[in-house]
């Protein structure tokens, strides 16, 4: 028996597919266009259907090096240079570089009679004289159902189109074929949606005064797609489209952290900080430092030498640099070095589908490592609340999968019920939830901070007093009165308090301390009077004992010379000096 | 003389049956109706692909007018003998 060697799993074959390389559509599309099939393009007037295929075939010339036949039956070759020229397609030029063959159909019904049987196979010979005669791998044919206004004899053309469709296939190109959306069904003739490999419908609605446009994918033979609508733009630099919503939740997290330019702050998490690429809210009511907070935190991410992109909804950046500078926030160098961009631009100047746009081309372009938005709550006006909701799912979303270190920052309204509370429901979305408060007290305001969410990290849960100085934001320290904790003028109060009390203790010591002095001069003199009589009595005594010592001498002295005198006058005899 | 010469063009594509069917319906009309009076010009499409453009060709076989202008264009086979007459405005030069 032959060793059976584990074959590792093989990735299921793919459906060979043709990069479009529009911005987001191969993403939903897993991939592009089926290769070497022809793809619907359907939708109503004013979709950017023929866009969609021209940029399809500018950018498989461009990106891909895959040369393309455009077939159109409405517009002239020169009108459709001229359409696009606003976007950089610059058609002429690809004509001249036999990169591109532009082909205009004209049907003039007034000059055609029919009589008899025919088909058409002069379009066949045409597209096919095309084809060969650059090599083109792609082919956009616009709007195919014109035929159907030429010609009367429909079951002809039903029946030539369907072999138009089987001819593509054989030709190996890659097709996209527009078509005007009907009554009910996805094309006016019910005809091309069955006999393409893939269905891209548009669409173009107005809801509430905001137009957005949205894509979705009907169909694809052989493939998983994106199911969703997903909205797109006509930016100047094409078609992009938002496959936002299609992202799943796996992104990478960092076990690193971040600081968030706010020292004291930064202690009030575990860790000291927010994690890599988490995202962060701040919520606020009106003046409550939102915006410090925010550029605090851009100006840390730029002193760690990251990139930063701050977008700015309220305020103009020279506005935003001047306030922050006031403040010791001085972000303008980092602005010349590059580090630092701020985007400033009203909500209401695009859609938000632009706005979402506009921060996605951004980033791609930028590649920040630090992105604020200040304020997402300025976005609700310019949209629906699923809109906006949806919209900045998708954001955070982005960010997350891009490892993007994110600060938002939202005005909530000042009721007082409603204050912890985020109209846009983000709350759950974001990684670290930070509230900024007004704590009104006897005749003023002031500031409070606390963190009502940190995922993954423990932190305090007290509610700290901040103030804005010349270097930014400071927190103090947590004062517990006996009415709960004491901001501001009762802080002072609390404050004088204290020093006239340590003053008093002071004061009190000194005293003591001078005390203590005396008593112990007291004791040093009393103790210097006793020793002064102790050597009195001791000199005395001592005087005493000299003399007794010196009488004691003399008297022994006499007594020898007395006992001297007495041997010398008796006689010398033996027992004579007996007593 | 000139000016009332006629000058056809019908485009085909290889040797099918329409094709076939329609050079043989036009060539019996002319006699008839245009002798010694027109110029026949027969383009097979699968030899020279590059003059399909020019003449906006899509349906083939198609007889093109291209003299006396307005240009007219019929498609089809010419089977239909009253709409082909109508189509080419042959009855009008018709002296009979």
């Amino acid at each position: 028996m032959p060793n059976q060697s584990p074959t590792p799993l093989r990735p299921l074959s793919q459906l060979p597919k043709a990069r479009t390389g529009i911005e987001g559509l191969d993403e939903i599309t897993e991939g592009g266009l089926p290769l070497g099939r022809p793809t619907l393009v359907c939708g109503s007037a004013g979709c950017g259907k023929t866009l969609l295929g021209i940029e399809f075939l500018v950018r498989g010339i461009l990106d891909y090096d895959e040369p393309g036949v455009l077939m159109a039956f409405e517009e002239t070759a020169a009108e459709l240079a001229a359409n696009v020229a606003s976007l950089g397609f610059d058609l002429p030029q690809l004509v001249a570089d036999k990169k591109l063959r532009l082909d205009h159909v004209h049907i003039d019904r007034a000059e055609i009679d029919e009589t008899g049987e025919y088909d058409l196979e002069g379009l066949f010979i045409r597209l096919g004289y095309a084809i060969d005669t650059i090599g083109a791998k792609r082919v956009v044919l616009d709007t195919i159902e014109s035929l159907f206004s030429g010609f009367t004899n429909e079951a002809v053309l039903r029946s030539e189109i369907r072999r138009l469709f089987r001819w593509l296939k054989d030709k190996g190109v890659t097709t996209v074929i527009t078509a005007e959306r009907g009554e009910g069904t996805l094309t006016r003739q019910g005809l091309e949606e069955y006999v393409s490999d893939c269905v891209i419908l548009l669409d173009n609605r107005v809801i509430d005064q905001i137009t957005t446009r949205r894509l979705r994918i009907v169909k694809y033979r052989g493939s998983t797609h994106g199911t969703n609508e997903y909205p797109y733009i006509i930016t100047e630099e094409g078609l992009s489209v938002l496959p936002v919503t299609s992202l799943k939740l796996e992104h990478n997290v960092s076990d690193e952290v971040v600081s968030t330019g706010v020292a004291d702050l930064d202690a009030m998490f575990r860790r000291g900080g927010l994690y890599q690429g988490s995202s962060s809210l701040v919520t606020g009511t009106a003046g409550t430092a939102k915006t410090t907070l925010a550029a605090s935190f851009a100006l840390e991410a730029c002193r760690r030498g990251e990139r930063c992109l701050f977008f700015v909804f309220e305020e103009s950046p020279a506005q935003l640099l001047r306030n922050m500078a006031t403040v010791g926030l001085d972000l303008q160098p980092f602005i010349d070095s590059g580090q630092l961009r701020i985007e400033a631009s009203r909500p209401t100047l695009n859609g938000l589908e632009r706005h979402l746009v506009t921060i996605h081309r951004l980033i791609g372009q930028f590649k920040p490592q630090t992105v604020i938005i200040d304020p997402i709550s300025n976005l609700v006006s310019v949209g629906s609340h699923s809109e906006v909701s949806s919209m900045l799912t998708r954001l955070v979303d982005f960010l997350k999968v891009q490892g993007i270190n994110a600060l938002f920052t939202a005005l909530v309204s000042g009721n007082r019920g409603q204050q912890e509370m985020t109209d846009e429901g983000i709350s759950s979305l974001v990684d670290t939830w930070i509230h900024v408060r007004d704590l009104e007290g006897v005749g003023e305001r002031n500031r409070g901070i606390s963190i009502l969410k940190a995922r993954g990290m423990a932190h305090s849960n007290q509610v700290r007093e901040f103030v804005i100085g010349e270097q930014g934001i400071r927190l103090l320290d947590v004062l517990v009165g006996p009415t709960g904790i004491i901001t501001g003028a009762s802080r002072l109060a609390q404050h004088i308090q204290e020093q006239a009390r340590q003053l008093a203790a002071a004061q009190e010591a000194e005293r003591r301390d001078r005390d203590l002095e005396r008593k112990r001069r007291v004791l040093e003199a009393t103790i210097a009077n006793l020793r002064t009589e102790f050597e009195s009595v001791e000199e005395e005594l001592r005087r005493v004992n000299s003399e007794e010592q010196q009488r004691h001498d003399t008297l022994a002295e006499e007594r020898r010379q007395l006992g001297h005198s007495i041997s010398a006058q008796l006689p010398a005899t033996p027992n004579g000096s007996g007593a | 003389m000139s000016e009332d010469m006629w000058e056809l063009r019908l485009y085909v594509a290889g040797q099918t049956v329409k094709s076939m069917t329609a050079l043989a319906n036009l060539k019996t009309y002319c006699e008839k109706h245009l002798k010694g009076r027109y110029r026949l010009e027969i383009i097979d499409l699968l030899e020279h692909p590059q003059l399909a453009e020019g003449d906006q060709i899509l349906a083939i076989p198609t007889l093109v007018r291209k003299v006396p202008a307005p240009i007219r264009k019929i498609i089809g086979d010419l089977s239909n003998h009253e709409r082909v007459l109508v189509g080419l405005d042959l009855r009008a030069l018709d002296p009979s």
